[in-house]
Formats: structure tokens, C-alpha cells, sequence
């Protein structure tokens, strides 16, 4: 039988009710600890754009931003100053684009052959030197580039430099493909066993299977994977600097010098004048570097979501 | 527990018995197969003769061989590492386990139907025009022509006709069925192997499948396995009961379920175990 509310708890109960209130309040305690750290990336992501926007809003009263849509980057000169961010956009751009279209076929292969050709064995060697490959530090891949990659483009195109577009594209092709692998590999393997053995027993060799349906079933988690292997790509500065030239121009040309967004940061940042147009110049640079890595990522989150879902049917 | 060996000789060779297949026209015949998966035997000396368009129902407890000897049919075990086959499996007379044999029209020649309804993640159209095109067929209409001839076979065609773009996932379970079903014939193959095919399905979709069956068997050699002896009893001509990867009776299906010769078949019928 229940006790009615009206008596007076006795000295047990009362301890029991203490003890209660203490392990709700610790409960709550617990929970307010693991949401502020939590939400502590989302507070860093909001201040770093808000100090970047602060940094680089004294540029929109001198010189204008106008200044920034101008097709030449000049931050240093007697004569007159430009802040042109179109070189270093297009520079970052043609690298990227170049690094993708290469990484692609051979991360998608990559993966394709990792999840459904391999054996066990192989597939045991393989990925640790494909993990080695994401842990390289981007100098290091920068002095490969300066002595074997660099080189290498200037003999084979007749280039009077190596130092080109193309040369940093290559050394990112290295930064991309571990991206590419393991999220593609994730993919590829999470593709229902049922959907092969069906296209097998229908008599489609194991190439066919593979193109027709395992692959298309895992299209989602692909994309996914390129789109975070181009954010990595656009972001990374070392490596690019080292063998890209920084030659600051509009171009197209993937056998041309070119300067990236991420390069002219880290070039320039250390010997700016505090608070001149220059230097809020760089930060817009960093605006709208963060602003391209922060979208390719929503867009791989939404593909990715979206094949979470499909996955779990 | 009792032992197989008690009950046949299975070193008897004499199998199959040639007179309850008399007026049968034999489409496959099995000699003294053994399967291994690496160093475990799952099927042990098997003899038997499948009729050509008819029904035969594989029984018996879960893991005594059936499904693996169903598989072994259409060779898709060899996607599975460390498989061994020894003996032979002729399809009329040419050895399917041979060095020479083509392993895509062998599976293009024998069809087959799985538990779990596994539609590709496309178009009811593209799943049905999946195996027609890779195996060459591109022309547009041409595939018109046999997505419709094999929904309308497989009893579908009325239900989807509207919606042939749709996703495939998107239909019920006993649809989704019926559409692998239509996916099968649509290679127009000679023999299906039904690997307990309504099993994942509610009473009234099974006897719809049921039906498709009955329908079926006048142009297909079919063979089903299945957990349901009601099932074995209602659609097949002949049934085969496994025991432990033994072959321990063969006979038409009336005979199997009114006075089987074996004491353990009629254990395992009669719900004794299993």
C-alpha cells in the first residue's frame, strides 16, 4: 500500500529522498558539462568567423571592398596598393579542381578494389600504407615535390619551371586520396551483400556487378568522399606553397605559377603591417577560404546523411 | 539424437531410384557430390535426378545442407572463399563443375529467387532490364516488351504498371517477391532455384507466391526450398529431405508425406524434430 503524502517521512526516508535529490542534481550537472563541450566547437566556429569579420572590416572603410574584386593582388607597392582577391581565388580554384579530377578515378578505383577485389590478405596490407599516407606531414610532401614531382613536370611538358599549378595539384592528388579511400571503402562496403549475390545469379560477371550496382548503390557516400577530399585539399598550405610558385595571377593554365588563398596567408601574415588594408585583406582571404571549406563540408554532411538514412532501411 | 548412418547406406550408389522419376524427363542429375567449406563437409555423397519441369521441394532442419546444395546448382558458392566441390552436377549431361563451363550462362540458364526479396535500389523497370541488358540487350522497346512479359508473369504487372520508374524499394514485401521473381525470368532461364521464398512473407502474399509457382512449372524446372511442409506438400512434384548434409530420401511428394520409408523423414514431417 502507498503511504498517503500528508505523513511526515521518517528519518530512512528522508535520507532516501536526499540521496535522490543528489544523484538528480549530479545528473543534471553531468548533462550541462557534456553540452558545453558539445556545443564547444560550434562557439569556436562562430567566434573565428566573427574575428575574422572583425579583423577584415576596416578594409570596407579604406580602401573600399571593391578593392577585392580587383584582378591583381599587389598588397605591397609604391605605387598603388591592390587588394585583388580574383588571382589568389582562381589560383586555390585550378589547384583544387586539378587535384580532384586526378584524385578521383584513383581513389574511387582505390576503394572499388580495397572493398570487392582484394582479399583479406591484401586488403591487411594495403590500408595501413593508405592511413601512412593521410599522416604525412605536408612539408614533407612539399620537399618530394621541390625535388622528384617539380622536376618530373618540367621534363615531361618542357616547362622552363616545374613550379607550377599542376605540380602542387599532383602532391594534393597525395593528400586527397586517403579521404577518398576510406569514406568511399565505408561506402562500398555498406552496400547490401543481397544486391551482389542477386546481380551474380543473374550471370553479371563480378566487373559488371561491381559498376552496375555496388558502386551506384554507394554513389551518395562517393561524392561525400570527394567533396571532403577537395574541402582537405582547398585548405592545405604547405605543401601547395612549397612548389606552387606564388606567382599571384588570373589563370587558367595548369602549367603556369599560381598563388593560393592559403599560401598568400601564410606568406604574408608574418610580416604585415597590424591593422593596414593588408592586413585586413588577408583576413578577408581567410573569410573566404573558411566560407568554401565550410560549405564543400555541409554539402558531404547532407550526402552523407542522406546515405545514413538510405543505409539504415 | 539418432545417426544418419543408421538409416541409409550411404555408400549406396544405386541412387537415384530410377523408377519414380520413370516418366520424367531428367533436367539435372547429381553424382556423389561432397561440399566442403574449407575443411567442414556439408554435403556428403549425394545422388539424385531433378525432373524438367516440375517441382522439386528441398526439406529438411535448418542447416542440414539444403540451401547449400541449392546454391550449389547455379555455382554460387564459389563467391564464397575456401569452397570445394568434388563429384558432378550435370545440367542436361554437360558438368557444370567443369574447367570449361561459363559460369555467367550457366547462372543466365539457372535462375534464382532468394529469401530475403533483394530488388536492386532502382527503377522497377531497371531492375527487371538489369539482366537482359548486361547481357546485351540495348534496344528500348525490346526491354518494354520483356519487363512486361515477365510482371505480368510473375502476377505483378497490374499493380506497378503506373510506376515502373519508381524506386523498387518502395513495394511491399510480397511485391518486392514477385518483382525479383519477374527479375529472374527476365534472363529467360531454364531452370529456378527458389531459396525459401516466402518465408519473410505474410499468409496472403506466400500464397500468392504459391500461386506464381503453380503457374510457373509448366514452362520451368523449379526447384524450392523451404521450411514450410505444408508448403513442400502444396506446390511440389517430388520432394528431397536433407539430414546433416545426407540426401536421406528422394520421392514424390505425395509418397514422402503419406508413407515415407525413412523413419527419420517421417520424424521430421510428422514435426517429431527439426
Amino acid at each position: 500500500m502507498k503511504k498517503p503524502d500528508t505523513l511526515p517521512l521518517n528519518k530512512k526516508e528522508t535520507l532516501y529522498l536526499s540521496k535522490v535529490n543528489k544523484a538528480l542534481w549530479k545528473d543534471k550537472l553531468v548533462k550541462y558539462y557534456l553540452l558545453g563541450n558539445g556545443s564547444l566547437s560550434i562557439v569556436i566556429v562562430v567566434l573565428i568567423f566573427l574575428f575574422l569579420f572583425k579583423e577584415a572590416i576596416p578594409l570596407i572603410q579604406f580602401p573600399g571592398v571593391q578593392e577585392l574584386l580587383n584582378a591583381d593582388w599587389t598588397p605591397v607597392s609604391f605605387q598603388k596598393e591592390s587588394f585583388g582577391l580574383l588571382p589568389l581565388i582562381t589560383g586555390s580554384l585550378l589547384v583544387t579542381v586539378l587535384a580532384t579530377i586526378i584524385a578521383i578515378p584513383f581513389g574511387i578505383i582505390g576503394a572499388v578494389y580495397i572493398s570487392e577485389v582484394a582479399n583479406s590478405r591484401e586488403r591487411e596490407f594495403l590500408k595501413p600504407f593508405i592511413e601512412i599516407l593521410a599522416g604525412i606531414p605536408s612539408v614533407v610532401l612539399g620537399f618530394f615535390g621541390l625535388v622528384v614531382v617539380a622536376p618530373l613536370i618540367k621534363n615531361i611538358f618542357g616547362l622552363n619551371s616545374g613550379l607550377t599549378a599542376l605540380t602542387g595539384a599532383v602532391l594534393l592528388v597525395f593528400m586527397a586520396i586517403p579521404t577518398i579511400i576510406s569514406i568511399s571503402e565505408d561506402a562500398l562496403k555498406s552496400v547490401p551483400a543481397a544486391y551482389k549475390e542477386a546481380s551474380l545469379a543473374l550471370g553479371a560477371s563480378k566487373l559488371k556487378t561491381i559498376w552496375k550496382v555496388v558502386v551506384p548503390a554507394a554513389l551518395s557516400g562517393i561524392v561525400a568522399s570527394i567533396m571532403l577530399g577537395m574541402g582537405r585539399v582547398i585548405g592545405e598550405t604547405m605543401a601547395v606553397m612549397m612548389v606552387t610558385g606564388n606567382a599571384a595571377m588570373v589563370t587558367l593554365n595548369p602549367f603556369t605559377s599560381v598563388r593560393t588563398m592559403t599560401a598568400t596567408i601564410a606568406a604574408e601574415m608574418g610580416e604585415v603591417t597590424y591593422q593596414s588594408p593588408h592586413y585586413s585583406a588577408l583576413f578577408w582571404v581567410g573569410i573566404v577560404l573558411l566560407t568554401a571549406t565550410f560549405i564543400l563540408n555541409m554539402i558531404s554532411y547532407k550526402v552523407l546523411k542522406r546515405y545514413g538514412i538510405y543505409e539504415n532501411k | 539424437m539418432f545417426k544418419t548412418e543408421n538409416f541409409i547406406n550411404i555408400e549406396d550408389k544405386s541412387y537415384p531410384k530410377v523408377d519414380i522419376l520413370k516418366n520424367e524427363k531428367v533436367k539435372i542429375e547429381v553424382r556423389d557430390v561432397n561440399f566442403f567449406y574449407g575443411d567442414v563437409q556439408a554435403l556428403f555423397n549425394l545422388n539424385l535426378d531433378i525432373p524438367e519441369r516440375k517441382v522439386t521441394a528441398l526439406i529438411g532442419p535448418s542447416g542440414c545442407g539444403k540451401s547449400t546444395f541449392l546454391r550449389s546448382l547455379n555455382r554460387m558458392n564459389d563467391i564464397i572463399d575456401g569452397t570445394r566441390v568434388e563429384g558432378k552436377i550435370l545440367i542436361e549431361g554437360e558438368d557444370i563443375y567443369n574447367n570449361s563451363t561459363d559460369v555467367v550462362s550457366l547462372r543466365k540458364k539457372v535462375g534464382m529467387i532468394f529469401q530475403k526479396s533483394n530488388p536492386f535500389p532502382k527503377s522497377i523497370f531497371d531492375n527487371i532490364a538489369y539482366g537482359p541488358r548486361i547481357h546485351g540487350i540495348k534496344n528500348k522497346n525490346t526491354l518494354m516488351e520483356i519487363v512486361e512479359t515477365c510482371l505480368n508473369r510473375s502476377a505483378l504487372w497490374d499493380e506497378v504498371k503506373d510506376r515502373l520508374d519508381k524506386n523498387a524499394l518502395g513495394l511491399s514485401g510480397g511485391q518486392q517477391q514477385r518483382l525479383c521473381i519477374a527479375r529472374a525470368l527476365a534472363i529467360e532461364p531454364e531452370i529456378l532455384l527458389m531459396d525459401e521464398p516466402a518465408s519473410a512473407l505474410d499468409p496472403k502474399s506466400t500464397s500468392r507466391i504459391e500461386d506464381l509457382i503453380a503457374a510457373l512449372r509448366k514452362d520451368y524446372t523449379i526447384i524450392i526450398v523451404t521450411h514450410n511442409m505444408q508448403q513442400a506438400a502444396r506446390v511440389s512434384d517430388y520432394t528431397a529431405f536433407f539430414y546433416e548434409g545426407h540426401l536421406i530420401e528422394y520421392d514424390k511428394t505425395k509418397k514422402i508425406f503419406t508413407k515415407p520409408t525413412q523413419k527419420q523423414t517421417e520424424d521430421y514431417i510428422t514435426g517429431r524434430f527439426g
